[in-house]
């Protein structure tokens, strides 16, 4: 057992967690709120190598494990910083899983191509709204049991739709996205995309651990900061005791995130499981974090001038991408306990 | 990072298992039920006859060279198989306060007999009129000569009623602030004075209210300075062992799981088909996972060297609040199921009821979680004060 970080890690951490606190201020987020993208955020990513960073090196990649893609997503959601890691990555980590695919994970490692990933199945043609899409070059999505990357002719553009968390989204169609590229068919498409989706999970679950430590941060500066009648409103118990609830848990959803990646990285059977439950225990933390720390905002919280509006929205946007949870835990029933009887 | 716990204790869960299934009665748990004592006396003895006790202590205070991983095992292993050892927790932990702060006389009286399982020690902190507030112990001590004349009362005193002594938290000053006027003395039980009396509890666990009346105890049984109370009680807290718990059965989720998957749902199908069913239990799972992560999270402070205060209050917020979620979540479940409850020692109603009525009795027992070893408010001070750095809140004193 060892809960620590590595070495490398700490470094990799320090050195992200610098290149989102000078290029995702609030300011440029804000500034990107309208389209849900920063591309010149992007450009520095390309440029440091994050968007491939978990295709393997043979491939042009990093080669880096699950844990070192969770160290930074942490701090990209640390920052609610305006670029669809979790997405790119788990669409690149198709990408990378098909020969018809590496032409474009090099075109993605080369800032060329911003992969995005359907986490619905197509439907009449449609994935519905799909976060990232928006800003995206290619959407790897399953069509039936063929696993395609999709495209858009040369002059199309996919349309924003305006969406709580400016994650991006655009509606995913066969009529609009009409070029495609067969990934994979049958049972071993179906199972990627599924794989996809689980790391996919862990990558948000991240992200939003990172959303959720910012958050705990903000309120507690502000409690520390604002008086009311005549004292810290740090000082009141009812004020402590809910930041203590939610920065309990919150170790608890830290822990768990770890645990998902580590789980995938090892092979554990219980890594999809604990995928899910990372996932939903970290949208549950995120979201009760930020509605406390807004809270305890008082009416300052709700003014659009204070960040804390800015985790407020994505807490709840960001997990809702993969659709409403009572699927996720009705799925994780059947991980956990239909294997039992 | 790496969330494998190797089992330190691996080497004897075998031999654990196999002194388990030759000495412990399967009557016991039921004995436990019945009578609401989490102490069986003929084990106790048993254990102390056969040195698992002292494993580990000094010789010359009566340890033995029974392996103390053993020992961890044995006593592990009786806790998977239902039965509690919370005479021998309280008895260990004043046993060793004994050995830190106590004269020499006291140590040689009290802890060759407690490893021997001849004494019984039981915590007195706890008053009628202060529980987290431990400080405000209004019991009073009083030197006469070389005795001390004790008068109060104490509440909680769990296990007292099958034990030879008790622990007790005494005012031997009331000039100064109250922290620092507190001592700590060993009484018999058995001496003029001492009435104990049963209080029995929602979760069927017998506790008792305890009475002294000019209780006699000699100053050699003044266990650390006078007036040095608190510090002794600090000493007390400091032996937290972290090892992995023996490997246990499914949990009271998994259990309620697998019933669900056979019985009968609200609309002809298995319960477990409903799914609202589905999703109120992969909440309690996940629940679980985030408890068993902080404990994990505790021990492996502790394995590095560290002093787990903070882990150790959010493990215990954490998985006291998630306990009486679970004891709500899964009575609601079960419905009209949920009611039927054993009553143990009486033979009546111990069929029918799903699961033996765990489920109703995990809802009686759930309150006393966040009560009990530093209630929920005690451990969001902890929590809000060192790991966020919010001011303290409550008044000094």
């Amino acid at each position: 057992m060892d809960l620590a970080l590595t070495g490398d890690q700490l470094a990799l951490r320090e050195s992200v967690a610098g290149l989102f606190a000078e290029q995702a201020t609030p300011e440029r987020v804000r500034a990107a709120e309208a389209r849900g993208h920063d591309a010149a955020l992007w450009r520095v990513l390309v440029q440091s190598g994050v968007p491939t960073m978990g295709v393997p090196e043979e491939l042009g990649g990093g080669g880096a494990t699950v844990s070192d893609l969770v160290v930074v997503a942490i701090e990209a959601g640390r920052r609610v910083a305006p670029v669809d890691l979790p997405g790119a990555w788990a669409a690149a980590h198709l990408l990378a899983g098909s020969p018809a695919g590496h032409g474009l994970v090099g075109a993605v490692g080369a800032g060329e191509v911003l992969p995005a990933l359907a986490l619905r199945p197509l439907r009449n043609g449609s994935a519905g709204p799909v976060a990232g899409a928006a800003a995206a070059d290619v959407v790897v999505a399953l069509d039936g049991d063929e696993l395609v990357a999709l495209s858009r002719p040369e002059g199309t553009v996919a349309e924003p739709l305006p969406d709580l968390a400016a994650a991006a989204l655009a509606e995913v169609s066969t009529a609009v996205w009409s070029q495609r590229r067969v990934l994979a068919t049958g049972a071993a498409a179906v199972r990627a995309h599924a794989d996809a989706g689980s790391l996919w999970r862990v990558l948000t679950a991240a992200a939003l651990e990172g959303l959720r430590q910012e958050a705990l941060r903000l309120g507690v500066a502000y409690v520390l900061d604002r008086h009311a009648f005549g004292v810290p409103i740090a000082w009141f118990q009812t004020v402590q005791h809910r930041l203590a609830d939610v920065a309990t848990a919150g170790d608890g959803a830290e822990l768990l995130v770890h645990e998902a990646a580590w789980a995938r990285d090892t092979g554990d059977p219980r890594a999809a499981a604990l995928a899910r439950m990372a996932f939903l225990f970290a949208a549950r933390t995120a979201q009760e974090t930020a509605a406390a720390s807004l809270h305890f905002h008082g009416g300052y919280g709700y003014t659009l001038e204070y960040d804390v509006q800015l985790y407020y929205r994505r807490a709840r946007g960001w997990p809702l991408a993969l659709g409403a949870p009572r699927h996720e835990l009705r799925a994780l029933a059947t991980d956990l306990f239909a294997g039992a009887a | 990072m790496d969330f494998v716990e190797s089992d330190s204790l691996a080497q004897f869960r075998t031999a654990a298992r196999e002194w388990a299934d030759e000495h412990v009665d399967p009557g016991w748990v039921e004995l436990e039920h019945a009578t609401g004592t989490h102490h069986n006396p003929d084990l106790h003895a048993l254990l102390g006859r056969q040195g698992l006790l002292g494993a580990g202590w000094p010789a010359a205070y009566g340890g033995t060279d029974v392996d103390p991983g053993l020992a961890l095992a044995v006593f592990q292993e009786i806790g998977a198989r239902g039965l509690r050892m919370d005479g021998w927790v309280t008895t260990e932990m004043v046993a060793r306060t004994i050995l830190a702060v106590a004269t020499e006389e006291a140590r040689q009286a009290i802890v060759p007999a407690a490893l021997r399982g001849e004494v019984v020690i039981v915590l007195g902190y706890t008053e009628p009129g202060s529980g987290s507030d431990v400080a405000a112990a209004r019991m009073r001590a009083v030197r006469d000569g070389d005795e001390w004349v004790v008068n109060g009362s104490k509440m909680f005193t769990s296990t007292a009623h099958v034990a030879t002594h008790v622990f007790l938290l005494a005012r031997t000053n009331t000039e100064v602030a109250k922290h620092r006027g507190l001592t700590l003395f060993l009484a018999r039980l058995d001496a003029p004075g001492v009435e104990v009396q049963p209080v029995h509890t929602l979760g069927g666990q017998r506790t008792n209210a305890t009475f002294y009346s000019d209780v006699r105890v000699p100053d050699a049984m003044r266990i650390g300075d006078v007036d040095g109370g608190w510090g002794v009680m600090r000493v007390a807290l400091v032996h937290e062992r972290g090892t992995a718990p023996a490997p246990g059965g499914p949990t009271l989720v998994q259990r309620v799981a697998a019933w669900a998957r056979h019985a009968p749902g609200d609309d002809g199908g298995v319960l477990f088909d409903d799914p609202a069913v589905q999703e109120e239990l992969a909440r309690l799972a996940v629940d679980d996972e985030v408890s068993r992560l902080l404990a994990l999270k505790v021990r492996w402070v502790a394995s590095t060297g560290g002093m787990p205060g903070i882990e150790g209050s959010m493990a215990k917020l954490w998985s006291s609040e998630a306990e009486q979620r679970r004891g709500a979540v899964l009575t609601d479940l079960l419905g009209e199921q949920a009611l039927l409850r054993v009553e143990h020692g009486t033979g009546r109603g111990s069929g029918g009821a799903p699961l033996d009525g765990a489920v109703e009795w995990a809802y009686r027992k759930a309150p006393v979680s966040t009560i009990y070893g530093g209630t929920s408010e005690v451990q969001r001070e902890i929590v809000a004060e060192r790991r966020l750095g919010l001011p303290r809140s409550r008044p000094a004193g």
